[in-house]
């Protein structure tokens, strides 16, 4: 979520979060400690304690959604610690100062920010910590530290061999001053940086022990299933809780700010208590917006100038010169996210505090809206992040914290709030869904004189960071696009904002999901009016663009780019940076009988800069691949009278393991700045494979999702 | 409410429940059971998956009354400590990410391998019908693969 990137100066300046002292946190958080903290004798710092049994727990500050937080970020704290990879243990950090992320100056977890924004501080903080304990050695056998070495887990002294384990140095090492400026380790010495070292999370997640949100268990504890208006923005007007009451198990039917919650002993109650519940909507003004009345919508914006954000010679000016002209118009649908585990909460107001459990993406949010809720001080709220069964910006969101917070609330007892998958698709922050307009001039060698992009979609930031919206232009809607990396001598790029009443959120790589379809398909029209290669025509016109082409050289000479498929069959390409990572994809595709595309291959070449740990890069790849690729295929959610037409799986289709495609993927050696890499997968899958079935058909494919080509 | 009496990993479980509350449920809220997950509720994306007489079973949308003098397995009593050779594949090759639907995955993989001791592709492409929001499809059918030559 670069939005809070983008943000994040703004709220350093206006909350006056020390976001640049976090280089090292070197002090203990004030609430939550680790709950092995108490026994750990040496805790030099926010992420590291080491008992006298060996044991090196890492307190984990990022949400663990899938994308292998728990994994990567005790990587780079182990490799400068020197630590005994097999001894390390994981806990999920509090909500706490010392665990704000330092690119966005709050605790949350997003855009694709987690090892870049750790990579140094958590190597310092090992680097610091070893630093004590080879101190604490030195001292003990009163030898120069310099004639000391940290290795696996131990302090040896090189001269005489003599060995004391970190457990039973961790005490002392508690006395010793903490070192500054540690240097690090070159990266040609890395033991465990840039290897696969195995998931720590997958023993737990094969034998149903870890624990999501879903999960937790709690004395007393309640469930909650709420009822929502059915329009986006309604109210209740009136409710009649009597049948709903007379569901056995029910216990509670109060109203929240979202809705009504039924309070039952458990999920199958609540949810036939929430069935059986009468409740008459103020539908408010959304109950008028249809999908159609969007497009009308879109389509008026796109007939006028919006607020520019890219102007670079004159591309209207251009563009009537030119010896070809390219026009065309480009629309996407709103998406769900769709996480497996359905969104859900456990609260726990009480007058002297707050406990909050939540597969949460946004601890600071969470803990802001339990003391709001609950009157109390912030220190008196604490956040337990349990793991996430997905989050892809979904949890990100407050809106499930809120109902538990409330609900506990009115009932004076721990509760779960639980959506059903139904709710959970009728109630999300969607993919804006967008149009746009796109014009080209080409000379008469095919070389692009003009390129204008006009962005006409909601906005993310007016709803989330209404302050970032300036002049009419959210700079985080037309990312992607007013950076796109091809040379062209005159540019225009223009956003509109459409005011639609469907609410919007960050969606698994955000605007780049629709810039990066609408850049890399118009350039691909762009080489197919050029008569050239689209891989050679990206080629030449990515000079200024060097870890674009990289990634794309890599990808097109993995994939074969040029050499013969089977019949039937055809290659498409993207290349597109988010996040600050460079991905490429060449799509392999086929066209069933029935019109259905296939896709059998996937190559993708990324540059993410160091890699932390290849394997965990791969997976990522895969799943934002996946994550893309059901959305291009099948994804939509359509308005109706201001409701959400689909509901569930069977009219949100999820690819499945049938439909999977080999995905290959090739990591582009960099020493270059470090790239996020659960996000930048996803956005070149799409056009990758719309322009693969071009080359097939022949039709261009311009409007998602792609359905059936007839 | 008649109780309704059942087995689950071996043991045997009698509860006072309304009869058609799914099964689903009666494991999570009832019995503690939280590995088995609750997804869809329309029995389309197989993260509710337990073994019912050795058969993988969605169960969200599965009256307990159905289940009475019958056998469950949930993925808490697959093996101990992970030893069945499914886990020890899922974990060889690191197949969870965000992991919610792993529990159900992992069922429906051990089902299958106890039918078919060595599925082909096709035989996992029709079988394996569970979602995997992560998108970690290649590397299940790898693990499949992995625990067919005994993990």
């Amino acid at each position: 979520m670069s939005a809070a990137q983008i943000n994040r100066r703004e709220f350093l300046e206006t909350a006056g979060v020390a976001g640049a002292g976090l280089v090292i946190g070197f002090h203990l958080p004030a609430t939550g400690r680790g709950r092995a903290a108490a026994a750990a004798p040496f805790a030099p710092n926010a992420w590291l304690r080491i008992g006298a049994d060996e044991s090196v727990l890492v307190v984990v500050d990022r949400s663990e959604m899938g994308q292998g937080v728990t994994t990567s970020l005790p990587m780079l704290l182990a490799e400068e610690l020197e630590a005994d990879w097999s001894k390390i243990r994981i806990e999920s950090a509090p909500a706490d100062k010392a665990y704000i992320n330092p690119m966005f100056g709050m605790q949350g977890t997003g855009g694709s920010t987690s090892v870049r924004a750790a990579f140094t501080p958590l190597r310092k903080a090992g680097a610091a910590a070893r630093e004590m304990l080879v101190g604490a050695a030195a001292d003990t056998w009163g030898v120069d530290k310099s004639t000391c070495r940290a290795e696996q887990g131990a302090v040896i002294h090189t001269p005489s061999n003599r060995r004391l384990t970190y457990g039973t140095l961790a005490a002392k090492a508690a006395t010793v001053p903490l070192p500054h400026d540690v240097p690090l380790k070159d990266p040609k010495d890395w033991k465990i940086l840039g290897t696969r070292v195995k998931r720590l999370d997958s023993p737990s997640k094969v034998d149903g022990s870890a624990v999501f949100g879903i999960d937790v268990k709690a004395p007393g504890l309640l469930v909650a299933v709420v009822a929502r208006s059915p329009v986006f923005g309604g109210k209740v007007k009136s409710f009649d809780a009597d049948k709903a009451k007379s569901v056995p198990g029910v216990k509670h039917v109060v109203q929240i700010s979202s809705g009504v919650a039924v309070v039952a002993d458990g999920y199958w109650s609540a949810k036939k208590g929430r069935d059986a519940l009468a409740v008459t909507w103020d539908e408010g003004p959304t109950g008028g917006v249809s999908s159609a009345s969007i497009s009308q919508l879109f389509a008026q914006l796109a007939g006028q100038a919006g607020a520019v954000a890219r102007h670079d010679g004159d591309a209207q000016g251009a563009l009537p010169g030119a010896a070809a002209k390219l026009d065309a118009v480009y629309e996407l649908p709103y998406l769900a996210h769709a996480t497996m585990e359905p969104m859900n909460c456990t609260a726990h107001v009480r007058p002297d505090g707050v406990d909050i459990w939540a597969p949460t993406q946004f601890q600071t949010g969470a803990q802001g809206v339990g003391a709001g809720i609950g009157g109390v001080a912030l220190e008196k709220v604490k956040v337990h992040t349990t793991y996430l069964g997905g989050g892809f910006g979904r949890r990100f969101e407050l809106d499930f914290i809120k109902e538990a917070l409330e609900t506990s609330k009115a009932t004076d007892a721990p509760v779960k709030v639980i959506w059903s998958r139904e709710d959970d698709i009728r109630n999300a922050q969607y993919r804006p869904a967008c149009l746009h307009r796109m014009q080209a001039g080409l000379d008469a060698t095919g070389q692009p004189v003009a390129w204008t992009h006009r962005i006409v979609a909601p906005s993310i930031m007016a709803r989330v960071f209404p302050d970032t919206v300036k002049n009419g232009l959210d700079g985080e809607a037309v990312e992607g696009g007013v950076d796109m990396p091809y040379s062209v001598p005159n540019v225009h790029v223009d956003y509109s904002l459409a005011d639609t009443g469907i609410p919007v959120g960050f969606w698994r790589s955000v605007n780049n999901s629709y810039n990066g379809f609408v850049v890399e398909t118009f350039i691909d029209e762009l080489a197919s009016a050029a008569k050239k290669d689209p891989y050679e025509y990206r080629r030449d016109l990515l000079g200024k663009a060097p870890r674009h082409l990289g990634a794309l050289n890599l990808a097109a000479s993995k994939a074969g780019w040029g050499t013969p498929l089977p019949a039937g069959r055809s290659r498409g390409i993207a290349v597109y940076k988010s996040f600050d990572s460079y991905v490429a994809e060449v799509a392999e595709v086929s066209l069933g009988s029935d019109g259905t595309p296939r896709v059998h291959r996937v190559v993708c070449a990324v540059d993410c800069g160091p890699v932390v740990n290849p394997d965990i890069v791969e997976a990522q790849m895969q799943s934002a691949i996946v994550y893309g690729l059901t959305g291009a295929l099948w994804g939509e959610i359509t308005i109706d009278k201001g409701r959400v037409q689909q509901s569930n799986f069977h009219d949100y289709r999820m690819l499945r393991l049938a439909e999977m495609p080999v995905v290959e993927v090739h990591i582009v050696p960099s020493s270059d700045t470090q790239g996020g890499v659960g996000e930048p997968g996803t956005p070149p899958i799409a056009p990758a494979v719309c322009n693969a079935l071009f080359a097939l058909t022949g039709k261009r494919i311009r409007k998602l999702p792609i359905g059936k080509i007839a | 409410m008649p109780p309704i009496s059942f087995t689950v990993n071996g043991k045997r479980e009698t509860v006072n429940v309304t009869p058609d509350t799914p099964l689903l449920w009666v494991l999570r809220d009832t019995l503690g059971l939280t590995g088995t997950k609750f997804g869809c509720g329309i029995a389309q994306c197989g993260a509710c998956t337990v073994h019912l007489d050795g058969v993988a079973t969605r169960t969200c949308v599965l009256p307990v009354s159905a289940v009475a003098g019958k056998r469950v397995t949930t993925i808490e009593g697959l093996s101990k400590n992970r030893a069945h050779a499914v886990q020890r594949a899922w974990i060889a090759e690191d197949v969870p990410q965000c992991g919610y639907c792993q529990s159900g995955q992992i069922m429906a993989a051990a089902a299958l391998l106890a039918k078919n001791p060595h599925p082909t592709d096709a035989d996992i492409d029709a079988t394996m019908t569970n979602i995997c929001r992560c998108g970690t499809y290649q590397r299940i059918r790898a693990a499949i693969h992995r625990a067919a030559q005994g993990a």
